[in-house]
């Protein structure tokens, strides 16, 4: 059934109530304490006598572990914690200031509340926004698809924590301008070329469901369940799904430019034809999980589709649930529990079935709730673990194609936003992080065009440049960006470190806070003041080629 | 001085660093050390240049066509320099050549999507959720860059490309990708370069305290490739990035407006040229890309408008070129690109992707060439009776033979698994000879 298209929380007072009462908080270690009061509907999907969520996911993994006679890694230090988390949620490294302020903080609970607060700031909104319009519309921005609108989408959808299901269904139901109603930016993208919709079927089931099916447009997939009449059925969905380019007169030039593109209903009835590798003719009707739809001209296919989506799927919870989840979990642990994170399903087993399903189950339980889905993975034991292995847990690799047991945080590239963000906090570090983000949107947008290169097919694939090679490396040494971020003019960090007080283990120190996060070793404080003995009585050269080097280094490319 | 070997610079960086130092060393033969790359360079280093077709081209309507099939389209075929050997009408240029080069048109490579196709024609391997297969360009840079000394930039360069990865073989044997105007962007300014190793210093601090933290290896990955970024920055080699730029050293020219026009003045004829100066300072692969094969719809007006036209030129004039210069025995070429297009011609007189029954180019490279090896039946849509199927391995492996790197190779991946060069695929007989 569809729910209501509501904006904004839904806590049903009953299931916060069930979720208080459930959440009977588990404590490992040092890892985070669980933020109680702040908890909508966990524990909501469990049967009675279940073990509550946050028990239950860490019990999970820790069967991982014992199966595999491993043991996992020391909890993450607060330096390490807090850059991993601000990563992760608000893509950027934190400032000095915000790095002081929970290194000096003595609270116990301080990493949940940090959690919780970094879900209400308005990073948090650009970071998701960020990723969910590169996922729908790619980096290079496609032929006649507003960027600007479905990033105003996303940032509306995020800001009010508007239901995972809803923000679907909108995207997938969108009609209109594509300013107006920014939604329909993800079907124009998927609409490059006159296709039936053949694009927007894969991307659609890939993105959303989980589930790759773009070979089965011409043939049985060898592994996977999906059948090539299953590809066409799906697609038959989206065949009432039109799209205008309108133009407009240039007052100036007396010319014809381009003006707003917009998705149009189009008249489109009965079963869709599809050839069969032998040459026949097949039909396929509108159907999905073996539930099929009317085939008539009066019904909207798609407002259909969008109530089939939500419903459960063989398996377990439904398909969307469980897709984002994985999603979700991968983004944090840089691994999900299938390989790739978007081709789930019998021939791909998960890592943690019953974590998944238990989790997908929640997820739907607590109305589809993002940010809960957040504070269950970042609130974990996993997440909270060290990304330094050892003996006992070497064998825990993903990178070497293991089966990741999450006993240790793994190492993540920077994404190149990420990078561009944390740059950008570094040289004004010594401001509080409200900086002007909307004004350096478009800035980031155009320095990101360097590292994009577009495939030029039917499935517009793209791929960065920005991957840890060469010109990622030109980039950090040399470009403009990181020069102004080892800036020594009036308003840059390094200028307001080096005009207040304090000594010069004092500044060596915040120039590793800043950039890194933590206190320099003994060991490196006496090699860098050794280092900057070298330069003249300011050593303010010496200050910046220090500053230079913590960016440059591996430490600071890497999310650990 | 330590820092120097720790970033694998050579004695002529050395030397430029410490001279901007200021420090006083003995002084070495400079130019001379030059000259001696030089020689080594123009002696028989192999390559391979790679005209990758990001889209997947129909074939059929390129170098296997169907006149008398109701699959054959709107193109007539035309005699080539090769004896029986016909090809598209709008690929003159390349006809005159064809004693240089071959077809291959019994490929059948299953993978019809993108993203696997090209996963597959450019590993060998299909996709695999616990294994991230070396792109080809990558197994040579892993195989021959590694013993050539005297080369400092990159040994796989990709133009306009980006697709490819080195997988287990490590980031240093990642593509270098740049556009087809070989501008390198974020070079560093004279200030950088003057501050450059005392930042290094510092940077080799940090660096190694993270290395050895446990970590995994990708923070030693993450030095390896700035050591290959500071070798870059710092090269003449660089020259050959830049069609402009003469180096009589190296062996470059500045090229001339006729040498830019005979290539074609768009992406993939000026990436050729430049791909051939990279084979002329000792990059063993370059890929050059050419995108927008995708041809679901209006297939015969793009093909003889847009896109047959600028190949023709460009795979003309690199074959001509490289044989001018007695480079083309050492350098093989390879045209391909995820998959073919269906015999079919669809409703909006376009042709959909087909993996069946499709050709790959090859050429150069001391090949038996000036002919065609297998063969499509008469409709095209499957290999003909009697004729040998080929898959992406025996073309690399065909690659593999005329650069002179065993076939009998094997890789390890990380978990251990030993991974055959090319897949375990065959040379071609008739190529070999």
């Amino acid at each position: 059934m569809l729910k209501p298209v509501l904006f904004g929380f839904k806590c049903l007072p009953t299931r916060l109530a069930q979720g208080l009462l459930a959440a009977a908080v588990v404590i490992f270690g040092t890892s985070a304490a669980f933020a109680a009061d702040e908890q909508p509907a966990a524990g909501a999907a469990a049967a009675s006598g279940d073990v509550p969520l946050s028990q239950f996911i860490d019990q999970q993994i820790r069967q991982g572990w014992a199966d595999n006679e491993i043991e996992p890694s020391a909890a993450a230090t607060d330096e390490e914690w807090i850059r991993r988390v601000y990563l992760d949620l608000v893509g950027r490294i934190p400032t000095l200031v915000e790095v002081k302020a929970f290194l000096d903080d003595e609270n116990p609970r301080k990493r949940a509340l940090v959690v919780d607060a970094l879900l209400e700031h308005e990073d948090y909104v650009r970071n998701f926004t960020t990723i969910w319009t590169n996922n729908c519309i790619g980096r290079g921005t496609p032929q006649r698809v507003s960027r600007t609108g479905m990033e105003k989408f996303f940032r509306e959808a995020f800001a009010k924590n508007r239901p995972w299901n809803e923000i679907v269904v909108e995207l997938v139901t969108a009609s209109g301008h594509f300013e107006e109603n920014g939604a329909v930016n993800y079907i124009l993208a998927q609409m490059q070329m006159p296709d039936d919709g053949v694009q927007l079927t894969a991307m659609t089931t890939r993105l959303f469901l989980g589930l790759q099916v773009q070979c089965t447009q011409c043939h049985n997939h060898p592994f996977n369940k999906w059948q090539q009449d299953q590809f066409w059925e799906f697609n038959s969905f989206f065949r009432q799904v039109g799209k205008e380019d309108h133009r407009k007169l240039d007052p100036k030039t007396g010319r014809q430019v381009d003006d707003y593109s917009e998705v149009v209903w189009q008249d489109f009835s009965g079963p869709v034809f599809f050839e069969k590798r032998s040459g026949v003719m097949q039909v396929a009707f509108p159907r999905f999980q073996g539930r099929e739809v009317d085939p008539g001209p009066e019904v909207d296919r798609r407002a259909e589709l969008a109530k089939l989506i939500t419903e459960p799927a063989e398996n377990g919870a439904p398909q969307l649930a469980q897709a984002m989840v994985n999603r979700m979990w991968s983004h944090f642990f840089g691994y999900g529990f299938t390989r790739p994170v978007d081709d789930m399903g019998p021939h791909n087993p998960a890592s943690h079935p019953e974590l998944l399903d238990r989790l997908a189950r929640e997820f739907v339980a607590a109305d589809y709730d993002v940010k809960s889905l957040i504070r269950w993975i970042v609130n974990s034991e996993s997440y909270g673990l060290s990304s330094q292995f050892g003996e006992k847990n070497k064998v825990d690799d993903p990178a070497a194609g293991e089966m990741p047991l999450f006993s240790h945080m793994y190492l993540k590239s920077m994404q190149a936003e990420q990078m561009y963000d944390s740059l950008i906090v570094a040289s004004n570090a010594h401001q509080s992080g409200n900086g002007n983000w909307s004004a350096q949107e478009e800035q980031r947008r155009r320095w990101m065009q360097q590292f994009v290169v577009a495939f030029e097919n039917d499935e517009n694939d793209e791929t960065t440049t920005f991957n840890g090679t060469i010109p990622q490396a030109l980039m950090m040494m040399n470009s403009e960006l990181i020069e102004k971020a080892c800036s020594v003019d009036r308003g840059s960090f390094l200028f307001e470190e080096m005009s207040s007080p304090g000594n010069e283990a004092q500044k060596i120190g915040d120039l590793y806070l800043a950039a890194l996060s933590r206190k320099p070793t003994k060991v490196e404080l006496a090699k860098m003041q050794k280092a900057l003995g070298k330069y003249g009585p300011s050593k303010l050269q010496g200050y910046q080629d220090l500053f230079w080097a913590l960016l440059n280094s591996n430490e600071f490319v890497f999310i650990h | 001085m330590a820092l120097w070997n720790h970033y694998g610079m050579n004695r002529r960086h050395f030397m430029q660093h410490l001279a901007t130092a200021a420090a006083t060393v003995p002084a070495m033969n400079f130019l001379s050390h030059v000259q001696a790359n030089a020689d080594v360079l123009k002696s028989n280093q192999k390559a391979c240049i790679l005209m990758w077709m990001g889209g997947g081209p129909p074939t059929i309507d390129i170098w296997d066509l169907k006149p008398e099939s109701k699959n054959g389209g709107e193109f007539k075929p035309i005699d080539t320099a090769a004896p029986g050997v016909q090809i598209s009408e709008h690929m003159p240029e390349t006809a005159k050549v064809f004693g240089d080069l071959s077809i291959v048109r019994s490929m059948s490579t299953r993978e019809a999507d993108h993203g696997r196709g090209r996963y597959y024609m450019q590993t060998a391997y299909v996709p695999n959720p616990t294994v991230v297969h070396p792109t080809f360009g990558s197994v040579v840079s892993y195989e021959l860059g590694r013993n050539r000394k005297a080369l400092e930039i990159p040994a796989f360069v990709s133009v306009g490309g980006g697709s490819g990865q080195a997988g287990f073989l490590g980031m240093t044997h990642a593509p270098f990708v740049v556009d087809s105007s070989g501008r390198i962007r974020n070079e560093p300014s004279e200030e950088g370069k003057k501050r450059l190793g005392a930042r290094l210093t510092m940077l080799e601090e940090i660096e190694s305290n993270f290395m050895n933290s446990r970590r995994g290896e990708l923070p030693r990955a993450h030095k390896d490739v700035y050591r290959n970024a500071v070798n870059l920055m710092t090269s003449r080699q660089m020259a050959a990035f830049d069609v402009a730029k003469a180096d009589p050293g190296l062996g470059l020219e500045a090229e001339s407006d006729a040498m830019k026009d005979a290539y074609g003045r768009n992406g993939f004829g000026q990436g050729l040229l430049m791909a051939r100066r990279l084979v002329q300072v000792g990059v063993p692969f370059v890929e050059v890309n050419m995108g927008g094969w995708d041809l679901h719809a209006g297939v015969f007006d793009t093909l003889k408008n847009q896109r047959l036209p600028q190949l023709d030129k460009g795979i003309a004039a690199i074959t001509a070129d490289l044989k001018a210069r007695g480079m083309l025995d050492n350098t093989v070429l390879v045209w391909m690109g995820e998959f073919g297009r269906t015999p079919r011609i669809n409703q909006d007189v376009g042709r959909d992707h087909w993996a069946a029954s499709w050709s790959v180019m090859m050429g150069g490279g001391g090949l038996k060439n000036g002919q065609a090896v297998g063969a499509t039946d008469k409709d095209g849509i499957q290999i003909a009776d009697g004729s040998k199927a080929y898959l992406p391995g025996d073309i690399w492996a065909t690659v593999a033979h005329a650069m002179g790197i065993p076939v009998s190779t094997v890789h390890t991946s990380k978990r251990g698994r030993p991974m055959k060069l090319a897949n375990g695929g065959t040379p071609i007989q008739e190529l070999i000879g």
